[in-house]
């Protein structure tokens, strides 16, 4: 990435969960006043994909959803060698991300055991930034490790005689092609970023805009935060997943932060904040709205940013 | 917190006028029975000659006297209830020497169980967990009812639970439990599932809701009994719908003697089952011989459980085990948990303020399935 040029130069919305009427979604729409086609990518919801009437009857002009989820069936149909490695691949992935998990366990239980001793503040602040580099520096070596296993097996498996994932991608390409704006749904955040990397749909998307929520929107970050504070069972540490499509830098997307998170849990935002820096962790409840616009965060409507101090901080502005 | 806040609603009205008018007034006033401070009263109005709170708490005296005061015809008892307790009871009213036990009048909190219901008292910090309800947002799950021979015990038929988003072109682990009726009527399992499952903290999975009509015998460790469920069940389960096959992808669930089902079945076939949920087990044992203080229908069970205890091995690969702290078994369920994780196996134990009844164990479903089958919760952002 050139430090003078952003990755993206067109305007990216992000929203939060959508109303059964999908009304924030049109309403963003609106705002762009699109008159070509719309593409719409629900992969997210998986084998309810098609489900998406309420989506369309919302917007009222030509939807064209890429169903980008079936393909993917297809594909996996008819490529059973790729998609026996993939599904390989994929476990690794799992595995992976189970051990990284451990580890922050580790570093956490060190954490609160050391929180809770009577000793000078100078010295717990102390303690509180060797638990954030040390969760930084586990976050780092995560993400370097995907990316490795990823680049490993697109050298091991080229897609140059797959014609059906080929042929998937040339037909995504046309359609896309039509359209004015894209919508992305939200839903299963793995299902959809492992679609849209294999269709590899934004190639060739250049500065049209994107309208996402949710899930749709944490792809489009640099780094992908997976976080719940009400977990069935176990903590509530917060894991990075992947690097996302990083069409908006210097955000960490969190969906539905009032119901996932606690926000009178202070401390715990503030460390989380802190690691996360210098990107802002950004809330994404229902009604709220970020505009990216060349890649820079433009506006914030009914958000709310998780501060360092561990403050919540809403009407924040970039 | 002061002295004088520590005082119970029921001392302060009695420093009062003790009217009928202002008996009335004091029952209207609070939600009964009355629970503050880590504290319960109990209550109960009318004539009689003596009132006893009937419970199941063990370690308390099962009957516990409420006392009169003195110038009306209000009974009050007032015991500690630590934060999170959930206790079932009933007052037995007694008149001419007869006794006659009855729901609490004044409180509208059932459970209900096989034998009909109970009132319930909920201690400060309890509430029944909103995913044990119905919801629009939970797609219901479908069920079908099959019945198919059985070597072992003839003709059995059972309820089979399928996820609201069933898919013939997809596998699904199995979730076996011993009294599935019981367990769909009063632990509400049915909306447990379809909550859990559309909330993505568990997989989609296919349920078998199996039943016994002589639970007593073919659950204490009955050889017919495990080779029903392993041999006949889960062939016929698997040939018939999709259903992964590996060990980790089956599950038996069972309470009480259920519980004793689930463990003997998955020691009789080890390795088969990679997952069990066992809530308050019946698991008595002797530590020396095989005399034991409950009834001759346990006597299976002691022969069973010493037999374990003395050689436990690593039967399965993850083991929930949940029991009430106010439940006699407790003693049995803690004394377990060492036990199973000596053999290497991965073990969660779970204790709650409540004791031996359904609705004990329909509040630790969510924990306990969600641990042996970990959803994509995290991953789902809508």
């Amino acid at each position: 990435m050139s430090p003078d040029k952003p990755a993206y130069e067109g305007t990216v919305v992000l929203l939060g969960p959508q109303p059964r009427d999908f009304s924030d979604l049109a309403a963003a729409v609106e705002d762009l006043q699109i008159d070509d086609p719309i593409a719409l990518i629900t992969a997210g919801w998986q084998e309810n994909e098609r489900h998406d009437g309420a989506i369309k009857e919302a917007l009222n002009q030509e939807v064209i959803n890429l169903s980008l989820y079936d393909r993917s069936e297809e594909v996996a149909l008819q490529t059973e060698d790729f998609v026996a490695a993939w599904g390989m691949r994929q476990k690794y992935l799992r595995r992976l991300q189970q051990f990284y998990r451990l580890r922050l366990d580790v570093i956490d239980d060190a954490d609160n055991s050391i929180a809770v001793r009577h000793t000078t503040t100078e010295l717990l602040e102390e303690q509180l930034e060797i638990t954030v580099s040390q969760l930084r520096h586990l976050d780092e070596d995560h993400l370097a490790r995907c990316a490795r296993r990823r680049a490993r097996f697109a050298e091991e498996w080229p897609i140059d005689n797959l014609d059906s994932l080929l042929s998937h991608r040339r037909q995504i390409a046309e359609e896309l092609d039509k359209c004015g704006a894209m919508i992305l749904a939200g839903g299963h955040v793995v299902a959809l970023l492992n679609r849209l990397r294999l269709f590899d749909v934004f190639s060739n998307w250049k500065e049209r805009p994107i309208i996402a929520w949710s899930a749709g929107a944490m792809v489009l970050t640099e780094r992908i935060v997976l976080f719940h504070d009400s977990p069935p069972f176990g903590k509530n540490l917060a894991q990075l997943l992947d690097v996302g499509f990083g069409f908006c830098p210097d955000l960490v997307a969190l969906p539905d932060l009032s119901n996932r998170v606690h926000l009178d849990e202070k401390a715990g935002i503030g460390r989380f904040a802190r690691r996360m820096a210098p990107a802002h962790c950004i809330g994404l409840d229902q009604g709220s709205r970020i505009i990216y616009r060349d890649g820079e965060m433009v506006e914030l409507i009914d958000s709310a940013r998780l501060s360092e101090a561990g403050e919540v901080q809403w009407g924040w502005r970039p | 917190m002061g002295v004088a806040s520590m005082k119970l609603a029921i001392e302060e009205f009695m420093e009062g006028a003790r009217t009928p008018e202002a008996v009335q007034q004091f029952l209207d006033s609070h939600q009964l029975p009355i629970v503050r401070d880590g504290t319960i009263t109990f209550l109960w109005r009318g004539e009689a000659d003596a009132v006893h709170l009937r419970h199941w708490i063990y370690g308390l005296a099962s009957s516990q006297d409420l006392q009169r005061i003195d110038g009306t015809d209000l009974w009050h008892l007032s015991l500690p209830l630590p934060p999170g307790s959930r206790v079932e009871y009933k007052f037995e009213i007694v008149r001419d020497g007869q006794g006659r036990w009855i729901r609490d009048p004044f409180n509208p909190n059932l459970a209900r169980d096989p034998f009909g219901a109970n009132s319930v008292a909920h201690g400060e910090d309890y509430s029944v967990p909103e995913w044990a309800h119905s919801t629009p947002e939970s797609a219901p799950g479908s069920y079908k009812t099959i019945s198919f021979p059985s070597e072992a015990f003839g003709r059995r038929v059972l309820k089979l639970y399928l996820p609201a988003r069933f898919r013939t072109t997809r596998r699904y682990p199995l979730l076996i439990v011993h009294d599935g009726e019981d367990y769909l009527n009063y632990a509400s399992l049915g909306h447990v599932l379809d909550n859990l499952m559309a909330r993505r903290e568990i997989p989609d999975m296919i349920v078998a809701l199996t039943n016994s009509p002589n639970r007593l015998v073919e659950y204490a460790n009955d050889e017919r009994h495990a080779r029903f469920i392993t041999e006949e069940l889960v062939p016929f389960l698997e040939d018939e719908f999709p259903l992964r096959t590996q060990p980790q992808s089956r599950c038996l669930m069972g309470a009480s003697f259920g519980g004793v089902a689930a463990l003997s079945t998955a020691c009789r076939y080890p390795g088969f089952y990679g997952r069990l949920l066992l809530q308050s087990g019946s698991f008595a044992f002797s530590d020396i011989g095989e005399g034991h203080r409950r009834s001759e229908v346990f006597d299976p069970v002691v022969k069973f459980m010493n037999q374990f205890r003395a050689q436990p091995s690593a039967i399965s690969e993850r083991v929930f085990v949940s029991c009430g702290m106010y439940e006699s078994l407790i003693y049995e369920n803690r004394s377990l948990i060492p036990l199973l994780k000596s053999t290497g196996m991965n073990v969660r134990y779970r204790e709650a303020r409540d004791g031996h009844n359904w609705e004990n164990w329909r509040d630790r479903l969510r924990e306990g399935l969600s641990w042996l089958f970990p959803g994509a919760f995290l991953m789902m952002y809508e």
